[in-house]
């Protein structure tokens, strides 16, 4: 597994609260967020690391983003 | 044994009403954070170990099968090597630890603000006043190692007990992530069998003095007559007794309170031996200066001050003397320091470490009685000139001035007050 680091679109609410919206692929694909399941400060024990985790679904799929500080990233093969 | 109510201490635990204390210790802290970076070192034998060109070579933390190779925390990074041959060394990254620190403790400040670090990578926690949470605390305790294992991906080891010392002594027990318990009822079976190192404030020559008298257990100190122990080992020796007996009721600090300064100092590894006194001039030289702007920044003066020196053995030794005024005066500590130097140490014997501390702090606007002889118009420009020097290294940097002293020899460059962020092992960042 690798981490990597992803170019992404966010909003903030009035309280602060910040949602992914978007994220730009390796490849140059644009994936939209459909929704934000889960939000936890969580271990990223395959890549290495720690960050908030954000379980979102994405064209109907689980996916794992974490932020750690101002960056995010996902796992992948 | 005679009753405790006739010797004057405490009464025993179970005659009040029993606190909950949780002791929680990351383990192999620095080694876990390191692996949880590097995943791809997990299963491999992994020692953070300081700077060898510092000759700060020594191992600061280990990982699980590090220990199983028997290294051990504290030996020079060459003996663990000769111990396992495939071990890996990683420099630490201190900063990163601290945050890790730092995001535990903000976690424990979930359940409660009775939170006392002990160093930075143990806290204890008082759940006396969470009735919901002591109801059934080992399960909480639980709850908490699993939550920072997922949430920061270090393990815990926690000991609950209704003292600090037993709770101490449970996270010691299983390791890692692992709730020990030590109640009232058992703590005779669980605690009293184990070697009396082990319980807190035992260090390595009381240890020794118990044990040639034939005190090997914590039990063994538990069941001693009080008046013989105070006569054997003094104060001190009445307080490890009343711990054995789980008489501990020092409180729990509320997370953010006031620790009291105590003193203020400085040690340097050398970077090469230290031999002579022109050599230790100049490092004491460097590490006076910095206590002292320490003291001033601060806004204390000290009356103690306090020598540490190490030989190329590692055997160490420590003197102290009291000055005739509190100073924040680098002159002064300096004079001190070398006076103990010279009265208590062989110049030809070389240095690998020396420290000084200044201690005895009173606020710096603290009335000064004056002398007849006017001293003190002197000490006063030479503050002063002190204060100035400090100002314009704070604007400069700290080698816009310097003593022509320290161009003498490079090697010795060094900026001690600036460095002074942790030292692996001392207990509480800021001594």
């Amino acid at each position: 597994m690798r981490k990597v680091y992803l170019t992404l679109r966010c909003e903030f609410d009035p309280e602060g609260v910040v949602r992914p919206v978007e994220f730009l692929w390796e490849d140059g694909r644009r994936f939209p967020v459909d929704r934000v399941l889960d939000v936890r400060r969580a271990v990223s024990l395959k890549t290495g690391g720690r960050g908030i985790r954000y379980t979102v679904r994405v064209l109907d799929r689980e996916v794992c983003l974490y932020r750690d500080g101002d960056r995010w990233y996902l796992e992948a093969p | 044994m005679s009753s405790a109510a006739t010797s004057g201490l405490p009464a025993p635990a179970g005659s009040g009403p029993l606190r909950t204390i949780l002791h929680c210790d990351l383990n192999n802290f620095y080694a876990s954070v390191e692996c949880l970076y590097r995943p791809e070192l997990r299963d491999r034998p992994v020692a953070v170990c300081g700077q060898k060109e510092k000759r700060h070579g020594i191992v600061l933390a280990k990982n699980m099968p590090a220990k199983r190779c028997g290294i051990r925390t504290g030996e020079a990074v060459w003996q663990a090597r000769a111990k396992c041959p495939d071990l890996v060394t990683v420099p630490p990254d201190f900063p990163r630890y601290l945050e890790f620190s730092r995001m535990v403790r903000e976690i424990y400040a979930e359940y409660t603000d009775r939170i006392e670090p002990y160093g930075i990578d143990e806290c204890w926690l008082d759940l006396s006043d969470r009735a919901d949470l002591r109801r059934n605390a080992p399960a909480f305790a639980d709850r908490l190692r699993e939550r920072v294992r997922e949430e920061l991906g270090v393990t815990l080891s926690i000991g609950v007990s209704w003292n600090k010392v037993f709770a101490k002594l449970g996270s010691d027990m299983k390791k890692p992530d692992a709730t020990t318990v030590i109640r009232p009822e058992d703590f005779r079976e669980t605690v009293w069998p184990l070697p009396v190192d082990e319980l807190l404030f035992v260090g390595r020559s009381t240890g020794a003095r118990l044990r040639n008298i034939g005190v090997g257990t914590i039990g063994r100190l538990a069941r001693l007559q009080p008046d013989f122990i105070r006569g054997f080992l003094g104060k001190w020796g009445e307080y490890l007794w009343m711990f054995a007996n789980g008489f501990d009721a020092s409180p729990v600090e509320r997370a953010g309170a006031e620790v009291p300064v105590k003193g203020v100092g400085n040690s340097m590894t050398t970077p090469r031996d230290v031999v002579g006194e022109e050599d230790a001039r100049m490092v004491f030289r460097i590490l006076s200066e910095s206590v002292a702007e320490r003291l001033r920044r601060h806004g204390f003066r000290g009356r103690t001050v306090q020598v540490w020196l190490r030989d190329v053995r590692l055997a160490s030794f420590e003197r102290q003397r009291k000055l005739p005024r509190c100073t924040c005066l680098s002159g002064e500590i300096l004079a001190a320091a070398l006076a103990l130097y010279r009265e208590n140490w062989d110049p030809a014997l070389p240095l690998r470490s020396v420290g000084v501390r200044v201690t005895d702090l009173v606020p710096a606007d603290t009335p000064v009685q004056l002398d007849l002889f006017d001293v003190e118009v002197g000490r006063e420009r030479e503050e002063r000139l002190e204060r100035t020097l400090d100002s314009i290294r704070s604007r400069f940097g700290p080698d816009a001035v310097q003593r022509a002293l320290l161009l003498s020899d490079r090697a010795f460059h060094a900026h001690p007050a600036e460095e002074h962020v942790i030292f692996p092992g001392s207990r509480c960042g800021a001594s």
